[in-house]
This record gives structure tokens, sequence and C-alpha cells, in this order.
């Protein structure tokens, strides 16, 4: 009785320490990562700061000051100094951070629900659908996909919200291919047959069991894809078809620094500074993640 | 093979026939005309210009006037500049844009590869942190911020190169925007080439060369270089997308007379032919490069059949 119990209790210690589960094993190996921990601090404060420092300050975004015109970094309490209309740089770039991460999470997303949907629909279900499908993701590859990105913003006039759609519906394609590749390997597994086994339905073994399994690459992707957003609308912005003024973004404070840059480099200088090391975060955090969860590529 | 190219052009024209409907669809759904003035056009003259230009018709005859000329091969006539077709207009600003792209890519290319394969070589050793720390800068640094800090630095500040303009493509106006387009696909090219070079030189063929003495520059740049610049050549078709978008950026920065900057102007001018005209290239340019791209793919993987 008293051999059992004890035999009982060295085999749940022994469970016990086998029992690290792949995502406990990831986050070890991407803590152990200087460079991803460095990108997951970098963010946090960015993120932080976008949320809270445009309340802090003293000054709003659109704030225009007549005697504060063109003024250089640290002059009249403008820490980064202030633009041609005097609106104070700090505030306006905090602002422009948070309209970028918010397009980069929004977007994201868009992409990473369509992307996942199609994906794992046309490698589950297969067959004739599954041909359509992935042809039409072939055909939307081969198209200069920034031209109707163009055309769209020009066409219904640039919102916010078309913004995230259009980017959001441009960066689905890879995802769904990711998605498929996943799921076809995923679907002769024995859990998913026990589930056919069991009587569900197509529509509930994708949602419960295909896509619960295939989170990993996914993950990774989206790391990846949230700063490709960002490029992309800072691109748009930077051609006068993002956020119109006086909002703005990070790409829309670069142009407009862009051209001022002989009269005040400041006003180029910091907002780059801020979008290279957000997008860097970014980059090292999806880095460090694909090597944490997929450990077989280093 | 050339069964293969013609079949391959074939798909591309269901590709081509589609992208066309799209943007011309799109592109008319936009509110505003092109005859759109300061100064409101009298109905009359509004007719006769609409007439003039054939958009008096419903616009499902006039997509099928549309498709039927660029069958033909005609554009049509630019909606705002008089006096030239599209096809002029192409055929007049393409080349600036094809010659920087062109440098940019045979420039990236040589550079990028020589330092993946450095990277590889001296894998988690100096050079290889020095180089894959470079291109994450690279990949990060877009070039709507290079390029004026370039401008500003070594152009304005130092007065080494000129700040803009073409000058008839002299080569001191054409070195800032082909770094500023080459430096991302530098740091994309570099990090392919060392991934798949350190793939490679664990294979087994390469060890056979090894095995049987071979020189290790033979090994390298011979044996193992084709295989590992395989996903560098699957990388050319949106490699060169990536370029187009560069190129509106560079063109708008630097002043140049390329294509990108009609596209959005036009775009916003409603300047329907123009734009169409572009999406068109562009789209023709994409599927040409990709076709490039799985043949030379086919070149240099004797394992890859076209069929």
């Amino acid at each position: 009785m008293i051999l059992a119990s004890a035999r009982a209790e060295t085999i749940t210690k022994a469970q016990a320490v086998q029992g690290r589960s792949l995502w406990e094993d990831a986050w070890r190996r991407l803590m152990r990562n200087k460079a991803a921990v460095t990108g997951m601090v970098t963010l946090a404060v960015l993120v932080l700061a976008a949320i809270v420092g445009p309340w802090l300050s003293p000054f709003t975004y659109d704030q225009v000051n007549k005697s504060d015109v063109w003024l250089p970094p640290l002059a009249n309490g403008h820490l980064m100094g202030s633009d041609a209309l005097g609106r104070d740089l700090l505030t306006r770039l905090l602002i422009g951070l948070r309209v970028s991460l918010a397009i980069g999470f929004v977007a994201t997303f868009v992409s990473l629900v369509i992307g996942v949907a199609w994906g794992a629909v046309a490698g589950y279900v297969g067959g004739k659908l599954d041909e359509v499908m992935m042809r039409f993701v072939d055909v939307l590859y081969s198209l200069p996909f920034i031209f109707f990105v163009i055309l769209l913003m020009v066409t219904f006039g640039s919102n916010i919200i078309l913004i995230f759609v259009a980017i959001g519906a441009v960066e689905w394609l890879t995802m769904s291919r990711i998605v498929r590749g996943q799921t076809l390997t995923l679907k002769h597994k024995e859990f998913v047959e026990a589930a056919r086994a069991s009587g569900l339905n197509r529509g509930a073994i994708i949602a419960r069991h295909i896509v619960p399994n295939l989170l990993g690459p996914v993950v990774v992707y989206v790391t990846l894809t949230i700063p490709a957003v960002i490029l992309a609308e800072s691109f748009l912005s930077f051609l006068g078809l993002g956020v119109q003024p006086p909002m703005a973004s990070l790409g829309a404070l670069i142009a407009g620094g862009a051209s001022d840059m002989e009269l005040a480099p400041w006003l180029l200088i910091f907002p780059s500074i801020v979008m290279v090391t957000t997008l860097m975060s970014f980059n090292f955090i999806g880095d460090g993640l694909r090597d944490a969860i997929d450990p077989k590529d280093r | 093979m050339l069964q293969y190219i013609g079949r391959r052009l074939l798909v591309a024209i269901p590709t081509l026939f589609l992208v066309i409907t799209a943007a011309f669809f799109m592109m008319r759904a936009a509110p505003g005309s092109p005859f759109d003035m300061d100064r409101k056009l009298s109905p009359e003259i509004e007719a006769n210009v609409l007439a003039q230009f054939g958009m008096n018709k419903p616009l499902g005859e006039q997509y099928v006037d549309y498709l039927a000329g660029v069958v033909r091969g005609d554009l049509g006539p630019s909606l705002k500049y008089r006096d030239k077709t599209v096809l002029d207009i192409v055929k007049e600003n393409y080349p600036v844009s094809l010659r920087l792209g062109f440098f940019a890519i045979a420039i990236a290319s040589v550079v990028g590869v020589s330092l993946g394969v450095m990277a590889a070589l001296r894998q988690n050793k100096l050079t290889d942190n020095v180089v894959m720390t470079v291109a994450i800068l690279g990949v990060c640094i877009p070039t709507f911020v290079t390029a004026p800090l370039l401008v500003l630095g070594i152009a304005s500040k130092l007065g080494w190169l000129p700040t803009a303009g073409w000058n008839d493509g002299a080569l001191a106006n054409m070195v800032l925007p082909i770094v500023v387009l080459s430096l991302p696909q530098i740091a994309i090219i570099s990090r392919l080439t060392r991934a798949g070079m350190i793939e490679v030189l664990h294979s087994n063929y390469v060890r056979t060369a090894r095995a049987k003495g071979l020189p290790e520059a033979v090994i390298v740049w011979k044996h193992a270089l084709r295989a590992a610049i395989l996903p560098l050549v699957s990388y050319l078709g949106p490699a060169c997308a990536g370029l187009i978008t560069g190129s509106l950026v560079v063109e708008k920065i630097f002043n140049l007379p390329g294509l990108g900057k009609f596209f959005v102007i036009s775009a916003l001018q409603r300047d329907y032919t123009v734009v169409m005209g572009m999406v068109i290239f562009y789209a023709g340019l994409i599927l040409v490069l990709n076709l490039v791209a799985d043949l030379l793919y086919a070149v240099l993987d004797p394992r890859v059949r076209l069929a």
C-alpha cells in the first residue's frame, strides 16, 4: 500500500518533469534569445508610449502654435522640436506611432482571419476546391499589388478603415499558403481521424482541431506581417495616400520631414529612428519566435 | 521547353485579363472625371469631349472597346496629356525606371550573394554576425527613410553628388537612386543566400566533392552555390515587384522622369487610360519575370522538370 502510493508519487513526479508543453519549451528558447528579448522589451516600451504618451504631453498633435514655428529640439518645451505650424513633434510622433501600430495590428488581424480560413478550408477539403482556391491565390500573387492598393485609396478616398482592409486584403496570400501546407500534414493525423470517426462535421474539425494545431507557424508569420503592414501604410502615407493631415502616421511624418529636411532635419530624423526601431523589434521577435518554435532551422 | 513557355504565356492571358478588368472598373468607380476643371465646362462642350473619347457610351460597351483596343496593341490616348498616346508616355518614361531597376537588382545580386556566401562560410563567427546585423538593418530601414537621409548627408551637406534630377542619365545622378533601391534587396538576398548555403554545405554531394579532393573554392562557388541560390531565384519575381514599389518612392524623392511618378498623379487626375496602360505594363513585366525565374530554376536545378 505504502509502496504503491510511493510509486504513484514518483510517477506523478516524472510526469511533472516531462510535462513541459511545446509552448513552454518555445518560451524558454525565446527567453534565451537576446535579440528577441531586446525586441520584446523595446516593443513594450513603444506600445506603452503610444498608448499613454499623448495624454501626458502638454500639447495635442494638431495644436498650432504660431509663436513656436520651426523650433529645434529642446527649445521652449518641445523635446523634439516643432514643425512649420509650430506643432510639437514628440506629440505628433507618439500619435503617429499609435496610428501605425494600430494599422499594423488590425490589418494583420484581417489578413490572419482571411488567410487562416482560406488556407485551412482549401487544405482540409482538398480536391477540386483546393485547386480552384489556390489557383486564385496564385493569380493574385502575380498582380502588382501596390497599384491596386493605390487605386483603392484613390477610388474611395483615404480613410483609415479602408487602409486596414486594403492592406489586410493584400497580406493574406502568404498566410493562406502557409496554413494550407500545415493543414495538409495535419489532416491525416490520428486525432483528426478520431474526430471524424466520432462524427464531427467538417466545419467543427477545421475550427476545433486543425486551426489550433497550426498556430506555431502562423504566430511566426504574424510577427513578420505586422512590420510589413506598417511599412505598407507608411509607403502609402509617403505618397500622400495614407492617413490625412492633421492626423499623423510614421510614414506621413517621415514624408513631411523629408520635404523640410534642409530647414529642419529633426523632423526627418526622429520619426525615422522610431520607425526603424519599431520595425526592428518586430523582426527580432519574429526571427526569435521562428527559432524557438521551429528549432530545426537552427 | 518552348512548349512550356508557350503554355505559361497562355495561362498569363487570363491573369492579365483579370488585372485589366479589375483596374478598369475600380478606376471608373472613382468619383470625378478626367475633365473636371476648376471652371465647370458647359454641358455641350462636356458632351463633345466625352463623345470624342467614346465615354458617352454605356460603361460595358466602353470596357469591350477598351479590351478590343488592348488586343490590337492600342492603349488609347491620354486624357490629360493632349497629343500623347499612352504608348508614347510608356515608351518615353520606362527606360529610366528599367535602367534603375536593372542596375539595382544586378548590384544587389552580386553584393548580396557574396555577402551571403561569406557569412555562411564563417557561420556564427564575427563576419557572419556583422553581415547579418547589417542585413536586418537593411530589411528594416525603408527606402523612404534611406533616400532622404542619404540626400541630406551625402548630397546636401557634403555636396558629393547631385541631390535630385536625371540629367540624361549621368552616372552621378544615378548613384544615389540605385544605392537606395539596392540596399533592401542586398539585405534580403544575403539572408537567403546564407540560409541556402548553410543547408547545402551540409549535404551529401558536397561531402562527396570534398572526399574527391576538390579545392574548396570549386566546391563553394561551383557545386554548392548553384543549389544554394535556388531560393534566391524564386525570390526574383517578388523582388521586381519590390523594385517597382521602391521606384515609386525613389522617383518621387529624386525627381526622376520615370514611369512611377505618372501612376499616382494619373490616378489622382483620373487619367483612366494612362493608369490602365501602366497597370498592364507592370503586370506584364511581373508575369514575364516570374516565367524567367521559373526557367532559370529549371536550368540551375536538374531535379526540376518543367511540365
